[in-house]
């Protein structure tokens, strides 16, 4: 499956790029295993969701949960709480 | 409805006007303006660099607009929300609502500028003397945001 990947704030900051085009193996299915997909590749990805706690997701630009199953093609953002306003 | 993100700023007498327009049914006008401060948790602030996510930031803040207006009885709402640097002082953002009597305005402006706190995609870093950091989420925003939940619509 393949996917577009955004980081925004603090965490592209700890990532060091805004986004990533990737495709993920088979059984990476949800928003979660997804994230542990990315942690497990290592540096700078474990390091960066380590420190950057909670993490917010949205998948195609709506709010997604751990849950959330994955769409082929899908934009995939994670970005910590929000501070606007 | 109006969704605006910017990097210029704004001026409310103008901004308030346009929403009103021609429309004789309008009978109140409520606004909130919020502002650049110098202090943050204790620390002096010389400037915030807004930044946040196109696209989404657009379709959130027109699905809270949208769960504003099933709740009461508005006739428009204009949000702006600048982007870029930003000093003390400086005007960061306008909620504004337009309705035929009072407490419709004042519940909505209040309901969308809580919930964009929470669920509009923006993001704050903010400068000081002694660094750059990038602001924490509150837990009272968080708060603010549930007690309307809890509240029926209308209410």
């Amino acid at each position: 499956m393949k996917l577009s990947v955004l980081y925004f704030a603090r965490l592209r900051d700890a990532i060091g790029r805004p986004g990533e085009d990737i495709e993920v193996p088979a059984e990476v299915t949800t928003v979660g295993e997804l994230r542990a997909w990315l942690v497990q590749r290592g540096a700078p990805w474990s390091a960066a969701f380590a420190e950057v706690r909670p993490v917010r997701v949205a998948m195609d630009q709506v709010m997604a949960l751990d849950a959330t199953r994955l769409r082929d093609g899908a934009e995939v953002a994670f970005f910590p709480p929000v501070t606007g306003g | 409805m109006t969704v605006r993100i910017q990097q210029s700023d704004f001026d409310v007498g103008a901004e308030l006007a346009a929403l009103r327009g021609a429309n004789p049914r309008v009978g109140a006008i409520t606004s909130f303006v919020g502002l650049a401060r110098d202090l943050n948790d204790g620390r002096e602030v010389l400037e915030i660099t807004l930044e946040h996510y196109p696209g989404m930031t657009e379709r959130a803040l027109e699905d809270i607009e949208a769960q504003a207006r099933q709740r009461w009885d508005i006739i428009d709402a204009l949000i702006v929300h600048r982007i870029g640097v930003i000093a003390p002082l400086d005007q960061i953002v306008l909620v504004a609502v337009t309705s035929m009597h009072r407490h419709d305005a004042f519940e909505a402006c209040r309901f969308l500028i809580d919930y964009l706190k929470t669920d509009a995609p923006f993001w704050k870093k903010e400068r000081s003397p002694q660094g750059s950091r990038w602001v924490e989420a509150r837990a009272s925003d968080e708060q603010a945001r549930a007690l309307w939940q809890h509240r029926e619509p209308g209410k």
